[in-house]
């Protein structure tokens, strides 16, 4: 196999299911307002670019303040579970509860609770993003090799040093690896928060639009808004998996 | 320097690691643990460390307590270094968690590597070094306190021979140098008998010390060709062989 050929097969394999997605489409006469082609729904796009990516704003920055939240946390509760059992013994439960609770069924519960749109839109996308940032930060924590943690024990290296100097700096993959696991989370927990604010509540992210679009028959529109997030997805994970190389180069690999 | 008696130690799973252990080790000493898998060889050497601690007999230390931080050197068979960190980092790392400033700290760091024979690697990470210069980081790391006590466990059991051998021949002109003591745990024959002024014989099953036998080559690298070299290696090989097979 060339390697031109395995380098561009994605993009190409793409195009192809697009020609073919829109040739389906023009030659059984399937109507717009069921399944639009590649080429209305990208007329849908340019007809109204600004509403769109400024909806997809709105949705990013709940993701990305989310993201903060969920990391900080997760490095907060990492940090505190390594260093006290009792705090072992209080959080992980409830991290886990915090799991493999569905958002959905819950975040009717926090809208109402919080009342604010944006901080319950927030506060969604955290619960949905935290645990991967704070269960990868935690075996981070706990990845040190015994023979260094002897060698600080020996130097009477402390738990707060042994923590900066030994245990931060090799959670520091992992943590980064977590968080781009959250990433992706946060959007998803930010959309399916829109989604169930519906119109209701903080009307402007691409959830909304996809629903408003949805009710209007603007299906084109509504697919379009659906190509977005998928985009935002795309460009997060490598965004942060670009982060994660960087640094990792910067340290000289391992 | 110190004194061990009667020491035992029985690890949580029943395992018997050590029974009955009595050491005396002198001032300046070069001794050498030697023993197959299981004879507690490692776990001595972490209770003289004071990584571990023994459930019967005493350690006793000449100067009537324990030694402070920095008064004793480790060096465990992998480097364990800070894959992070260079060279010059990682020797520093003693110092720092002793609390040394970093200016005089990283001096004494790049002396030590000196010391090594890694001048020049200062700013190498780990990763970008051989195994047999990251051990020399590592025993650089140890000695960078000026300990009077350096325990090392098997550390040149991953290297090459002919690395092994170059490291042996300069920890040997180390030792020479500083004059500080030397517990070296070995499960070969030959790197007990070229390095060690005292080579202690150790069986498992419970561990145990078995015999020990003095040697009086010249600590120099010529030894591995002289003949006493040989006659040494044939003598510890008999009484380790008679040691098992009872």
């Amino acid at each position: 196999m060339r390697p031109w050929l395995l380098r561009t097969a994605p993009a190409l394999f793409g195009v192809l299911v697009l020609i073919v997605w829109e040739g389906a489409v023009r030659v059984l006469h399937i109507p717009p307002y069921l399944f639009p082609g590649p080429i209305a729904i990208v007329g849908a796009f340019v007809s109204d670019p600004v509403g769109l990516l400024g909806s997809l704003l709105s949705t990013l920055i709940v993701t990305f303040v989310a993201l903060a939240v969920a990391a900080i946390l997760g490095l907060a509760m990492a940090i505190a579970v390594e260093v006290s059992a009792l705090a072992r013994a209080v959080v992980q439960p409830w991290a886990v509860i915090l799991q493999v609770t569905p958002i959905v069924a819950i975040a009717p519960l926090i809208i109402v609770l919080v009342g604010e749109p944006f901080v319950s839109l927030v506060v969604c996308a955290t619960i949905v993003a935290f645990f991967p940032v704070f269960a990868t930060t935690a075996a981070g924590l706990a990845s040190a090799p015994p023979e260094l943690r002897d060698l600080f024990r020996l130097y009477g290296g402390g738990r707060w040093r042994t923590l900066r100097l030994l245990r931060l700096p090799a959670a520091v993959p992992y943590f980064l690896s977590g968080l781009r696991i959250s990433g992706g989370l946060a959007l998803v927990g930010a959309v399916v928060a829109e989604f169930v604010a519906g119109s209701g509540g903080f009307a402007s992210g691409l959830a909304y639009r996809i629903l408003e679009a949805g009710y209007r028959l603007e299906i084109p529109r509504m697919f379009a808004a659906l190509v977005l997030l998928a985009l935002a997805g795309i460009a997060i994970n490598l965004g942060l998996g670009g982060l994660e190389r960087l640094v990792m180069r910067a340290r000289g690999g391992a | 320097m110190l004194r061990l008696s009667g020491i035992g130690r029985r690890f949580p799973n029943g395992t018997e690691a050590l029974r009955d252990v009595a050491l005396d080790i002198a001032d300046g000493d070069f001794l050498a643990l030697l023993g197959p898998s299981g004879c507690g060889k490692s776990t001595l050497l972490r209770l003289i460390a004071g990584l571990d601690q023994p459930d019967a007999g005493r350690l006793e230390w000449r100067d009537g307590h324990p030694p402070q931080p920095g008064e004793i050197g480790f060096v465990f068979q992998d480097a364990t270094l800070l894959p992070w960190a260079t060279a010059e980092e990682n020797v520093f790392l003693p110092l720092r968690l002793r609390g040394f400033d970093a200016a005089r700290g990283m001096a004494e760091a790049r002396a030590g590597l000196a010391r090594v024979g890694l001048a020049g690697f200062e700013h190498v990470l780990p990763r970008a070094l051989s195994g047999g210069m990251r051990m020399r980081v590592s025993i650089a790391r140890a000695l960078v306190t000026r300990p009077n006590l350096l325990l090392m466990d098997e550390p040149f059991a991953a290297l090459d021979e002919f690395t092994r051998h170059r490291l042996q021949a300069d920890l040997l002109t180390l030792w020479r140098d500083l004059g500080c003591t030397v517990v070296f745990v070995t499960h070969s024959i030959y790197e007990a008998s070229f390095l060690a002024r005292r080579i202690v014989l150790m069986s498992p099953r419970p561990g145990r010390i078995v015999r020990e036998i003095a040697s009086s080559l010249t600590p120099a690298p010529e030894t591995r060709l002289d003949p006493a070299y040989a006659a040494l290696v044939a003598e510890v090989t008999r009484a380790m062989e008679a040691a098992l097979g009872a």
